[in-house]
């Protein structure tokens, strides 16, 4: 164990030692797997659920086991084990869990041991049921030990916020008591669901407490990765390939080599690494590099204002690519309609502008490595660190850091190979740091595409036929939320085409949910325009066989007072979207500055089922910071590609949302549910373009297709 | 070259290069990581920190331009986050990421400082300055509206 100057965490071995408590390691199959070792070796894969330290001063430690970035599911998470063992919450502290997936990890239909990959909103949702079952567990060892102590029966003993009683006896003990004479079962049960506790004497899911890791964040001393420091580090950055896929040759290695506080050099496959003594040191070679970038990659012909008549030609022709969904008979339902309606509309690439540039700290040794990363996907990327190595997964030690945002981008893992590659040429460790125009100019965007829609509407107006065909770059990230689930229309075809221009594309908050729900939403609002409809009602009739859906459209209604009396100079649109399981529905109010161009959005009004919310307040802050988000993505950002290269460098010319323009008001409600959870960190985002486009709409009768709605292109569109 | 100055009330003496930068210089030989780093230009309000009562962007801000002043970093806004705004901001649940929040809150707490009771309007030219991806603006605002309340 390297002895970090500063780490955010103690490592889990030390805490083990120090705490004097107990750790429950709760086997699923009835095994528990008890003691102070180093378990890895010796759990049995696909079985380990969960673990709760505690101390003898009744300090309760939950495992968190989810990557934290913002999201808050480390509270969540950890509120649900505390609601089940029944844990008195101001004694609860929370630490990341070990990169052991065997245990934390959770597959994708929520079984045990998949990965700790978080992803998909899926943290709440995926570990609901087993994380209450591990309480419930926990709670039983406290319970066993009890009746064993006193000699009662187990079932006379209940508990109570952080204590067991004994009702006949008039007997309380603390939970912090108990550990003092704890002793494990021999055997641990699955609790039946019938005996865990009933939703109404819930505390703590679905009630107002505070997120646990706020304190730290108000006050600097929250550790990202970015902030550790190790004994000797040293500082490291990369030159990357402006084009994806050239190679680098730099020219004047040995003047590199000389400037002052210069360390090291590394040639590698996609840049050329720098390390110095300082960060002032090695961004002034970075600055000094004259690289030429060789090779003819596929990227280079990547022209993206240019791409999209490539994609007009795509949706024309008669080639098919994936079908999403396909009923009834569209062709034939197409050609007897009374009616066609056809728009297409556009998406830009976006990028995901965490606010904390990429980065890791790596110290490689001769047969190990121990990493501290921000990481979305903690056991793919300590998997990868071994493979890069060609060493055995238990020689990696890695350390789970706070991540400053991730949206999809800390889901991959070159950021903290480069930083291993580097400590391992350097022979110790290395701080590497990416600027924020190596973020943008390397990054992995949400791809471009247009969106192909055509509508038939029947002799009585209603639409009986739908055919969406989705063209861009990105393959597997253009489908998701292309499909209609919540409307019926009986003979539909949704279809994705793509083209691979060699750049790279990633997931981003909300995925294809983004560019799709636009068009979608903005479609239907173009439909009913030209049947003389509301657009409410329009999507009430669509989705009158799914009352879930209905009440969230019909809350955001409400809400919005849709119909009612609008403010002059202004304009409202509605939208609907669903993602990760959770249903919601957005107004939205905005005015127009026509002579700059600028739309201003005062107010939205949002709705949501999620089923289950463990933790609604931060639910309501998800939501918001998802419409936020949206908007960005919506008013200001477009990454553009010229022969290959990207045109934006920084926050001058990719420009974030900023407060003045953030919404003067945001009113959200969440539905009273009990179904199960669904994920709710992405389900704010998706309408946002529709329901700026379709207030813009309604305001101006003009009809904003191309994301994002910069000025000049609203200007454009005003004038034509 | 050593440069003197006073760091959250406290004389400190710097030795680097010519060159050191303020930002590079609290976190990396200070240790004071509290100043993030998120974009190098000024642009994020990231690394806003006060000097001499008046926030500065540390990552376009040399060391040497610190000599003899005094500057104010989120470690020493306050002893156990005692600060009104940091009070505010825990009550309200502002951070997400969190990533961005000393940057707000030092950029908050200079306007504060300067004019007590600012307007809305006010507030919002001057947090303009400091950017967060998480779009928690909203709670921000209203952090900033009950510390004025309460003060």
């Amino acid at each position: 164990m390297e002895t970090p100057i500063k780490e955010n965490k103690i490592s889990r071995r030390k805490f083990l030692k120090r705490g004097g408590g107990i750790t429950f390691l709760i086997a699923a199959a009835g095994v528990p797997v008890w003691g102070l070792r180093n378990h890895e070796k010796e759990t049995n894969p696909g079985q380990i659920t969960a673990w709760v330290h505690l101390d003898e001063n009744g300090t309760i430690t939950i495992y968190n086991p989810a990557a934290e970035m913002g999201q808050g599911t480390m509270t969540a998470l950890a509120a649900i084990v505390a609601e089940e063992m029944d844990a008195d919450w101001s004694m609860v502290k929370i630490m990341d869990a070990p990169v052991e997936p065997e245990i934390y990890g959770i597959g994708w239909g929520g079984e045990r041991g998949g990965s700790m990959l978080t992803v998909g909103s899926r943290s709440v949702s995926g570990h609901y049921r087993n994380l209450r079952q591990s309480g419930a567990q926990a709670r039983y060892v406290l319970l066993h030990n009890v009746a064993r102590e006193w000699k009662v029966d187990i079932k006379e003993l209940t508990t109570q916020e952080g204590h067991v009683i004994h009702s006949k006896s008039n007997r309380k003990i603390s939970y912090g008591e108990i550990a003092g004479f704890i002793q494990l079962p021999e055997e641990l049960p699955e609790i039946p669901e019938s005996e865990w506790k009933d939703p109404k004497d819930f505390r703590l899911i679905g009630k107002e407490f505070q997120r646990k890791d706020i304190p730290e964040k108000v006050d600097g001393s929250a550790v990202f990765s970015t902030d550790i420091m190790v004994q000797d580090m040293v500082y490291g950055v990369v030159s990357r390939s402006p084009v994806n896929g050239s190679k680098p040759e730099l020219k004047n290695e040995s003047e590199i080599k000389a400037l002052d506080g210069m360390l090291g050099v590394l040639m590698l496959d996609h840049g050329i690494g720098l390390v110095a003594d300082s960060m002032e040191s090695v961004l002034k070679a970075k600055r000094n590099c004259q690289i030429s970038w060789n090779g003819n990659p596929k990227a280079l012909g990547h022209n993206s204002r240019e791409a999209y008549e490539d994609y007009n030609k795509m949706a024309e022709s008669d080639s098919s690519g994936n079908i999403i969904t396909s009923s009834g008979n569209l062709r034939n339902e197409l050609s007897l309609s009374d009616k066609i309606i056809k728009a297409d509309y556009k998406n830009d690439y976006v990028y995901h502008a965490q606010m904390e540039p990429l980065n890791a700290v790596a110290h490689v040794k001769a047969d190990r490595a121990e990493v501290w990363a921000g990481t979305q996907a903690a056991d793919g990327t300590r998997k990868a660190i071994a493979d890069h190595l060609k060493i055995p997964l238990e020689s990696v030690k890695l350390h789970t850091c706070f991540l400053g945002g991730g949206f999809g981008r800390r889901s991959m893992t070159d950021y903290v190979l480069e930083a291993v590659d580097l400590s391992k040429a350097m022979g110790r460790p290395v701080k590497l740091q990416w600027t924020r125009e190596d973020d943008i100019q390397f990054g992995a965007f949400r791809p471009m595409s247009l969106q192909c829609m055509e509508a038939g509407i029947d002799q009585k107006g209603k639409i009986n036929a739908w055919r969406h065909v989705v063209v861009g770059t990105g393959g597997g990230l253009l489908g998701s939320g292309a499909d209609i689930p919540f409307y019926d229309i009986p003979n539909k075809h949704i279809e994705v085409r793509n083209i691979d221009h060699g750049i790279r594309t990633k997931h981003w908050r909300a995925v294809g949910h983004g560019p799709n729900k636009f068009a979608i939403e903005t479609f239907l609002d173009e439909i009913a325009v030209a049947q003389k409809l509301d657009p409410y009602q329009l999507r009430r009739e669509l989705m009158k066989n799914h009352p879930r859906a209905l009440k969230v459209l019909d809350t955001a209604a409400k809400m919005a007072d849709w119909g009612g009396k609008v403010p002059e100079g202004r304009a409202r649109g509605i939208g609907f979207a669903e993602r990760s399981g959770t249903l919601a529905a957005g107004v939205c109010e905005i005015s127009l500055n026509r002579n700059t161009g600028k739309i201003k959005v005062h107010k939205i009004w949002g709705a949501m089922d999620a089923g289950v919310v463990v933790h609604p307040q931060n639910a309501k802050g998800q939501m918001e910071g998802a419409l936020v988000m949206g908007l960005s993505s919506v008013l200001n950002e477009s990454i553009t590609f010229k022969d290959g290269r990207v045109e934006q460098s920084n926050f001058n010319n990719y420009p974030l949302l900023r407060m003045e323009d953030s919404p003067e008001e945001i009113a959200i409600e969440i539905i009273p549910s009990t179904e199960p959870p669904a994920g709710i960190g992405e389900a704010g985002l998706p309408f946002m373009g529709a329901v700026v486009s379709n207030a813009f709409a309604s305001l101006t009768g003009k009809r904003l297709r191309h994301m994002p709605f910069t000025p000049e292109k609203v200007k454009e569109v005003l004038a034509s | 070259m050593t440069t003197s100055f006073i760091l959250n009330g406290k004389k400190v003496e710097v030795t680097a290069a010519s060159d050191a930068n303020l930002l590079w210089t609290l976190r990396e030989r200070l240790q004071l990581t509290g100043t993030k780093y998120g974009c190098g230009a000024s642009f994020c309000g990231t690394c806003t920190v006060h000097l001499e009562g008046k926030p500065i962007k540390a990552c376009v801000t040399p060391l040497s331009a610190v000599e003899g002043k005094e500057v104010l970093t989120i470690e020493g806004l306050s002893e156990n986050r005692s600060h009104p705004l940091q009070i505010a901001w825990i009550e309200e649940q502002v951070p997400q990421c969190g990533y961005c929040h000393s940057g707000q809150i030092m950029q908050a707490a200079a306007l504060l400082k300067a004019n007590p009771n600012p307007s809305r309007e006010e507030i919002l030219s001057h947090m303009n300055a400091v950017l967060c991806r998480c779009g928690t603006y909203p709670r921000i605002m209203k952090a900033i509206e009950k510390t004025i309340q309460n003060t």
